[in-house]
């Protein structure tokens, strides 16, 4: 098997005469955090969708978790797991039910379930609200709990759609030691953000512009090659040159 | 004169009744106050009570206790006057998204009993960027532009004071920045601009920032002033192994706290003499950390903000 979590190769997406997604060709190494940055309308989510074989490319191919995206989509999406921007777990079921449906569609057995589920709530020091409605939790603490159900079947690779967006500064760092412990476990770690700090605690870093993938590298060779002192600037530096709408 | 005056706002919601009444503060007692032509902005988290201030700043929700004015207007006895006087962008996009970006103006200017056209002035230089787009949707818009569309239907009635709830939450660096030159712009009109926020580098774009956190304002000063009440020192630690180093500096005695901050951790000491300051290095390098930096560095809006959060909960 290949070393490599994600393999993308010119990997296009169009809307009628607009292209979203413009012939995108990447590798993700198994075990990487990977950060896939650009401003709003960029193709970021785009990308991502056809990544999670819910969108089919129009043109191109990829392998993910070492299947391919236009024969195998089925595999792939049980090989994953994915945290969606919007809030992602059901706000009316409690901590508990929403594990146990997650588990559930991931094919897990009663017995995996239950392990998992008091692991979980451990882990998250969350035993005393398993009862509860996931909507009267504090946001902090329903994105960790959304972090945990999306790599509850154990994927090759989470993909995370700005997971610590509207999140105060002290559980966003937290969030972060999760990455940090999942990546450490070997599932591939493929994250969006808007915040530029966060961009520092990736392995790799790719930003796009108006479809395309124009900077991959480490933060520090980012930093030198564009000659900026902070993430923050590389990524103006780049959105900047951006010509199209923000559609 | 202030334009937002807030005495001992308190607020408190109940669910349940009877035995199985329970009931969350969600406002402990806030004051503040917002000068015409100032920003003030709100920070803290979610659930801090930043959207329960602005319902009843807008005269949405009553307080239990406490008092209120928005330009001189009393917030319960003179509700309507405040609600013509007043923008709003709440947190969530509020607006029809079944109808055009041009339905969707003209019917909050007519609410408001004006036309676009009679107020194109206002909004002009922010509605111009989405009038190409008039005839989509809102819902079709991205999050940029429903940010835009948002701004002008709140903006669209002349308002004096203008009340944001997070409008840049999820939003990329560079719409960000252009957002808040926007509201600077606003705010050279004579705008009084309350807004709230998560991101923590936008505080220092404020003339005044309130630090919430649990319903209660710990917090009140300029950026700078809030900067100075970190008198802890404080050092910025780097090694070629970032995550390994924030779990050996906190394993550290010397350490009192250790925060990841993009390419470098921020270090508090137990003790913060040089004895400390050499002592930990040497457990760094006894660690197999190469290419340690270490150096003493300014506190930040996050710093302090994280400094009050976690003592809170020791």
């Amino acid at each position: 098997m290949s070393d490599y979590a994600i393999e993308a190769r010119e990997l296009t997406k169009k809307f009628g005469a607009f292209t979203a997604v413009d012939n995108i060709s990447f590798d993700v190494s198994k075990g990487e955090i990977f950060g896939f940055l650009g401003a709003n309308g960029a193709g970021k989510t785009t990308a991502m969708r056809m990544l999670i074989a819910l969108s089919f490319p129009t043109s191109g191919s990829a392998k993910v978790a070492g299947f391919d995206l236009l024969k195998q989509p089925e595999q792939i999406k049980r090989n994953i797991g994915y945290m969606s921007q919007r809030f992602s777990l059901y706000q009316d079921l409690t901590v508990r039910e929403n594990i146990r449906f997650y588990g559930g569609i991931y094919g897990l057995s009663d017995q995996e379930l239950a392990s998992r589920t008091a692991e979980l709530l451990q882990r998250l020091g969350l035993e005393s609200e398993s009862g509860q409605l996931v909507g009267s939790l504090p946001l902090g603490w329903k994105q960790k709990l959304a972090f945990s159900v999306a790599i509850l079947h154990r994927p090759r690779i989470v993909f995370l759609d700005e997971p610590t967006g509207g999140v105060d500064p002290v559980t966003r760092r937290a969030f972060w030691e999760m990455i940090y412990e999942a990546a450490a476990s070997g599932i591939t770690v493929f994250v969006t953000t808007h915040y530029m700090d966060e961009a520092e605690y990736c392995d790799r870093v790719s930003i796009m512009v108006d479809g395309r993938i124009d900077a991959l590298d480490t933060p520090a060779n980012l930093k030198k090659i564009y000659d900026a002192g902070s993430m923050d600037e590389v990524f103006l530096q780049l959105a900047r040159k951006a010509t199209r709408t923000d559609g | 004169m202030d334009r937002i005056i807030v005495d001992q706002i308190t607020k408190t919601y109940a669910t349940g009744k009877g035995k199985k009444r329970v009931e969350t503060p969600a406002l402990r007692g806030i004051s503040f106050a917002c000068a015409e032509g100032e920003i003030f902005g709100l920070i803290g988290p979610d659930g801090a009570g930043k959207t329960s201030l602005f319902r009843i700043l807008t005269t949405l929700i009553l307080p239990d206790s406490g008092q209120a004015s928005m330009d001189g207007l009393d917030i319960v006895r003179d509700y309507a006057k405040i609600r013509k006087r007043v923008g709003y962008m709440p947190g969530r996009f509020s607006l029809y998204q079944d109808l055009t970006v041009e339905e969707n103006m003209n019917l909050f200017a007519s609410i408001f009993h004006t036309t676009v056209r009679e107020n194109y002035h206002l909004v002009k230089e922010i509605y111009q960027q989405i009038e190409p787009f008039k005839h989509r949707r809102a819902g079709q818009l991205s999050g940029g532009m429903k940010q835009k569309l948002a701004l002008s239907c709140a903006l669209i009635h002349q308002p004096r004071i203008l009340l944001l709830d997070e409008p840049t939450t999820g939003v990329d660096a560079v719409s960000r920045k252009e957002f808040w030159d926007m509201l600077d712009r606003l705010k050279a009109q004579g705008l009084t601009i309350l807004v709230s926020t998560p991101y923590m580098d936008e505080a220092a774009r404020c003339d005044k920032v309130g630090l919430i956190q649990e319903g209660s304002l710990f917090s009140v000063d300029t950026p700078q002033g809030i900067c100075d009440e970190f008198t802890t020192p404080l050092w910025a630690a780097a090694s070629d192994e970032m995550y390994p180093l924030l779990k050996d500096l906190r394993r550290s005695p010397e350490v009192k706290t250790a925060f990841a901050f993009g390419d470098s951790h921020h270090v508090t000491l137990a003790n913060p003499t040089p004895a400390s300051e050499h002592q930990l290095q040497e457990w760094l390098r006894q660690c197999g950390h190469t290419g340690i930096t270490w150096k003493r560095i300014d506190p930040t809006i996050e710093d302090r903000f994280m400094a009050f959060t976690t003592e809170s909960h020791v």
